[in-house]
């Protein structure tokens, strides 16, 4: 058989190169069981993407979940070290409702966890991973980076209720910059507003936002963004403050990867040391992860026949004969042997038994 | 090319006047035919018409970059989406409203016949009143007055068919507006189109 011929799909082939390149940077895949105690996803019920999850009582009587999420179960099996990182990679996958169809389904994520003393090189290095994984899917992609310490410091600066402030980091994420207007009468929004309508190269965004962090946690947070894009100097990552994690559980930089062909984010991530101290750890933690189900949007190479050949024989076919025949026509391409032409089947051309040359 | 979808009806037809007027004319849309799809490639955009509920699901799922849905089939149905711009038309507000004279009875679980389930859910939770939601699909007003419901959340534009049926308006839950909304990913990719467009509709507002 000719592989070039078969080629496997194209999200295969991606799990297969993301996972080469996830070991080549000294991640290890990280593999593990599709059950965890419900009591885990109770305790951080906000962190999931979806609220539900799918439980059973086991024969014990524990209250066990299909896994709705792989970073909480890393989270839990690492320990706290100060002088270094562990790095692990995962393809798993999880039990979630579907947006759009609001019931569960079983999705493939495959992503990465950088845990330990996280530093600059660490956090850059998650990102490039996060860069080249999009190249890796497509090359028309772009990585969206947001700051989520200049957001807080931004909102934070308008003084407003938890309700109100809520509301505004929901205007942010829909770039409803009239929304934002609406909440705040009175006040000064023009950080917001700027947060809302800055997007693209990190420079020119930066730069447009300076005016209004030039103290404390906002500047701080704005150079942090500034050095890391600097540092990582990747013509396809941008800023957009439109990705709002919860702030709950993520801190600092958190990003999204987008694929043209593909209407929905693919890869989302970022830095959840608030989700670690939440599950009493000390450590750091960046990573991100892939939605691996949306890849099948990408289209490619779709099959326009079931089976190259079909090969016909009748009653009379004796059985050494049409193994042969399926050998020799399987050099050839794939091959179907049937008594008759099934419905719906489509083939490249149909042979006969007795038509098939079985002599090299 | 950006793919627009626009809400059937008398708002679509406003909407796209403002399109129209912001230079995003594709005249053949007025055509009294039975095309589904209508483009200009000059102004490089293609316009389709859809039921205005549908709008966001179209928007959001990316078979439309843009779109022009109502705020309250926004808050529903929260569709992952941008929500670039309030075009001030198609005004209205999500309201309670209840037989007139109408005495809530707290000590009782309040009965709410509405379309917008989760607009009720959240503004009854916000209260801490414990209601039983019942889904309808249409006639809501009925509702109360047959004894289904003790009141209805629903759109009041005028009020007229509240009166009309004995009905009145008890509280206001949110203002309703028609919204320019965008697909996430789409605008990644066209975000200087999208947005000119979306500045362009911006010229086009009438502020009350």
């Amino acid at each position: 058989m000719n592989p070039a011929q078969y080629p496997l799909k194209r999200e295969e082939r991606v799990l297969f190169e993301l996972r080469s390149l996830y070991q080549k940077y000294g991640y290890a895949r990280y593999k593990m069981g599709k059950f965890e105690e419900y009591d885990l996803y109770v305790r951080n019920k906000d962190f999931l993407v979806s609220d539900g999850v799918i439980t059973f009582t086991d024969t014990d009587g524990r209250l066990m979940a299909l896994k709705p999420d792989v970073t909480l179960s890393i989270i839990k099996n690492t320990r706290d070290r100060e002088d270094c990182v562990q790095k692990v990679y995962y393809s798993e996958n999880v039990y979630r409702i579907s947006g759009s169809t609001r019931q569960f389904k079983e999705i493939m994520q495959t992503g990465l966890e950088c845990i330990g003393d996280v530093d600059l090189y660490n956090l850059c290095e998650v990102i490039s991973l996060a860069a080249a994984s999009l190249d890796a899917i497509d090359p028309e992609n772009v990585l969206e980076l947001s700051h989520l310490g200049v957001i807080a410091a931004l909102v934070n600066a308008l003084e407003l209720e938890p309700d109100a402030a809520s509301a505004v980091l929901t205007c942010i994420g829909e770039k409803n910059a009239d929304g934002v207007r609406k909440l705040c009468p009175g006040r000064d929004v023009g950080g917001v507003l700027q947060l809302i309508s800055a997007h693209g190269d990190p420079a020119v965004v930066i730069a447009a936002l300076r005016p209004w962090c030039r103290q404390g946690l906002a500047k701080a947070a704005l150079d942090e963004l500034e050095t890391v894009t600097g540092l990582l100097n990747l013509p396809k990552v941008q800023i957009d403050f439109s990705t709002v994690n919860d702030m709950n559980y993520y801190n600092g930089i958190v990003f999204q990867g987008y694929i043209r062909a593909i209407p929905e984010g693919v890869l989302s991530g970022g830095q959840y040391d608030k989700l670690m101290q939440r599950m009493g750890r000390e450590s750091r933690a960046v990573g991100f992860a892939i939605y691996m189900d949306l890849l099948e949007r990408l289209g490619g190479e779709g099959r326009a026949y079931d089976v190259d050949t079909l090969l016909l024989y009748d009653d009379k076919a004796d059985v050494p004969t049409l193994n042969q025949a399926v050998e020799r026509l399987s050099r050839e391409g794939s091959v179907q042997a049937q008594r008759a032409v099934p419905d719906k089947l489509k083939y490249r051309r149909l042979v006969r038994l007795e038509e098939v040359d079985c002599h090299d | 090319m950006i793919n627009v979808a626009l809400p059937k009806g008398r708002l679509g037809e406003k909407v796209y006047g403002m399109f129209a007027a912001a230079g995003y004319e594709c005249p053949s849309i007025l055509e009294n035919n039975r095309r589904l799809i209508f483009e200009n490639p000059v102004s490089g955009v293609r316009y389709f018409w859809v039921k205005p509920s549908d709008v966001a699901i179209y928007v959001e799922r990316g078979a439309a970059d843009m779109g022009v849905a109502g705020k309250d089939i926004l808050l529903e149905y929260r569709p992952d989406v941008y929500e670039l711009l309030d075009l001030n038309i198609g005004k209205c507000r999500m309201a309670v409203a209840a037989k007139v004279g109408f005495h809530d009875d707290t000590e009782k679980t309040l009965r709410v016949a509405t379309k917008f389930t989760r607009i009720a859910r959240k503004y009854y939770a916000g209260l801490g009143r414990d209601i039983d939601i019942i889904h309808l699909n249409g006639s809501i007003e009925l509702a109360p007055i047959l004894g289904l419901s003790d009141v209805i959340v629903d759109i009041v534009e005028t009020g007229k068919t509240l009166l009309e049926n004995n009905l009145e308006p008890v509280e206001t839950i949110v203002p309703i507006s028609a919204r320019l909304i965008a697909n996430k990913a789409s605008f990644k990719f066209n975000s200087g189109r999208i947005e000119a467009i979306a500045e362009g509709l911006k010229g086009q507002i009438k502020y009350d």
